[in-house]
């Protein structure tokens, strides 16, 4: 028998709190999931420093691929024998939805500004380059590695295929919101999975929705609204992104700057140097950034110090809602102020930015660029999501953005009261009217 | 502060004016390809190179006044152009700002349609492809634009004049 239809003598199942079972049946897959790459995933947390805010957030890439893999196995089964589906792309579904997170490194957000990387570089790496998976995805065919990264890249000639990981209704997105909200504990991540899969219907080069199953699309749309801004945006959490983020720039400072760490940071040195190879990427997972951040702690150089200190013990930034354009002139004077105080404004006084977009829409003629979810009417009329439902009018296409300006509020209230540089530094943040919003 | 918003504004005060998202969305994705320090993170989409960091970017830019949106009705579609405002040549110029020259780049883009840039910019996405690659990738990923030959030799000439007066 051919690999790629080689199957298990007997069904493996993984226990799993939000699908209850991922099951694997191909022997491809279950090859897939024991490659080094792979397992790599366990040792990466889908939702990086999040957890210093939900603490239940420690759920890592791995489980959230083989959940994407799950989903896309259910939708499949429900696709066989429908018109528009050809089965024939089963096993390539399958794979580019195991795999399509693969290349997350560390910390992904921070570690993708800071030294310039993309993980979506990485995934195609890995898939394509001398690696466990690649010699798997080429057994299976010659040619077919070339074909799973397509599909992730998003540049695989059968759209519908692509669709099904990488949509405004995918299963990267079903999985994540449930999991995330699993695993922080909120409530709002939760919508009815098993509705929505059951009015899935392949159309041509897309997957539409059954208008019967449109209040179930409305509660997705409404949850992944809610879990950007409740989750994913929350205060907190980006306060220790940017203490990370700041840990990385000071290293990357100091590393350019000759200056002698107690520990070698022998992990790091191709990403300071922003010339990352494969195997260099591979090696850094968070057990070792981590290890790093906790070394960093006894070196010399303060700032490094107490921004790893901050990191590791949760003492993390304060922050103030911030206007950019009506605060222009405050913030000059507080980056002033700061360095009058021996306070490296740089590593110290952050302005972060957030923005959504819950829902976008296109319509013929318009130029947007996300392709809209259809639903399949009655009479087989494809209709536009937002201009069915109300619901999702009311967002369609609003953006969201929120800015905040983040220092140590600790290091402020240390330094003398008779210090009019404090004082002055009080005045600029107290003065709008609004208290320092504790991040505890 | 805001460093990547100001990069767009610096790229706003040359231009003057961009019609249209998907060609600003085209123009600062090829402009990237041209080593000029844009960090807008692209994908491909359904018209080729698309980033949602500059999406939202914009918006950002819109909603703190320094970037005005202006939505004009082409009678069967609407048409999204973007000017800087005064606020926004303001807060540049208190921005030390370190970014090269790309005018003479930004009026040859300025003077090309949407479609001759989603072409440009979605054969520079898959460069590392040879050319005749790369005009069969087109065709696969973009079969309902009927690129002709003619088109893709166009931009390939395009591509040339470009890297021929790169930003300094």
């Amino acid at each position: 028998m051919a690999y790629k239809d080689e199957q298990l003598n007997e069904e493996k199942v993984f226990k799993d709190p939000v699908h209850r079972y991922v099951h694997v049946k191909d022997r491809v897959i279950w090859d897939l999931i024991a490659t080094p790459e792979f397992q790599r995933l366990r040792r990466i947390k889908q939702l990086g420093t999040t957890n210093l805010t939900f603490h239940g957030a420690e759920h890592s890439r791995f489980n959230h691929s083989l959940g994407v893999y799950e989903i896309v196995q259910r939708i499949i089964y429900n696709f066989q024998d429908r018109p528009h589906w050809n089965n024939e792309e089963r096993l390539l579904c399958l794979c580019a939805a195991l795999l399509h997170d693969l290349g997350h490194g560390p910390f992904s957000h921070s570690f993708e500004k800071v030294f310039k990387l993309d993980h979506e570089h990485f995934t195609q790496q890995i898939i394509l380059g001398e690696t466990f998976v690649n010699k798997i995805l080429e057994r299976v065919s010659p040619g077919f590695a070339q074909k799973v990264s397509d599909v992730i890249a998003k540049t695989y000639e059968d759209k519908l295929v692509v669709s099904l990981i990488s949509s405004q209704i995918d299963a990267d997105r079903m999985d994540y919101l449930q999991r995330d909200a699993y695993f922080t504990g909120v409530s709002y991540g939760h919508f009815d999975m098993e509705r929505i899969l059951r009015v899935m219907r392949p159309i041509d080069d897309q997957v539409v929705i059954k208008s019967s199953g449109m209040h179930a699309v409305e509660d997705y749309i409404m949850s992944r609204y809610q879990m950007y801004w409740q989750v994913y945006f929350h205060p907190v959490t980006r306060s220790a992104e940017v203490i990370l983020s700041k840990i990385l720039h000071r290293a990357k400072h100091l590393f350019e700057n000759n200056y002698t760490f107690k520990l070698e940071p022998a992990h790091f040195i191709s990403f300071f140097k922003e010339d990352v190879d494969l195997a260099d990427y591979l090696k850094l997972d968070e057990a070792i950034v981590s290890y790093y951040f906790q070394a960093w702690q006894e070196e010399d150089d303060p700032v490094l110090q107490d921004l790893c200190e901050r990191f590791m013990n949760r003492r993390l930034f304060k922050y103030i809602e911030f206007n950019p354009n009506q605060q222009m002139n405050e913030w000059m004077e507080l980056y002033r102020l700061f360095q009058d105080a021996g306070i490296d404004p740089e590593y110290y006084l952050v302005v972060d930015s957030s923005s959504d977009l819950p829902y976008d829409f296109y319509r013929p003629g318009e130029e947007e660029e996300r392709l809209p979810i259809h639903l399949l009417m009655p009479n087989n009329e494809l209709k536009e999501l937002s201009r069915h439902s109300e619901i999702v009018e009311s967002i369609s296409g609003k953006k969201r953005t929120d800015h905040k300006l983040y220092f140590p509020a600790d290091i402020l209230h240390r330094m003398s009261d008779e210090n009019p540089v404090k004082k002055r530094i009080f005045e600029l943040l107290y003065g709008q009217g609004e208290r320092i919003k504790n991040v505890d | 502060m805001l460093t990547n918003h100001a990069k767009l504004m610096q790229f706003f005060a040359v231009a003057k004016e961009v019609t249209g998202r998907k060609k600003l969305q085209k123009m600062i994705y090829i402009l990237q390809k041209c080593h000029v320090p844009f960090e807008e993170k692209y994908q491909f989409h359904f018209y080729g190179p698309y980033s949602e960091e500059l999406t939202l970017r914009m918006e950002e830019l819109c909603n703190l006044g320094f970037v005005a949106e202006e939505k004009e009705d082409k009678s069967n579609y609407y048409q999204y152009n973007y000017k800087i405002t005064g606020d926004g040549l303001a807060f540049l110029n208190q921005f030390a700002l370190d970014m090269p020259d790309m005018e003479k780049q930004v009026e040859l883009l300025q003077a090309k349609s949407s479609r001759f840039l989603e072409l440009v910019s979605t054969m520079l996405y898959f460069d590392d492809l040879s050319k005749t690659e790369a005009a069969e990738k087109i065709h696969i990923v973009k079969p309902k634009q009927n690129y002709t030959a003619d088109e893709i030799n166009e931009a390939w000439t395009f591509i040339d004049s470009l890297q021929k007066n790169p930003s300094h």
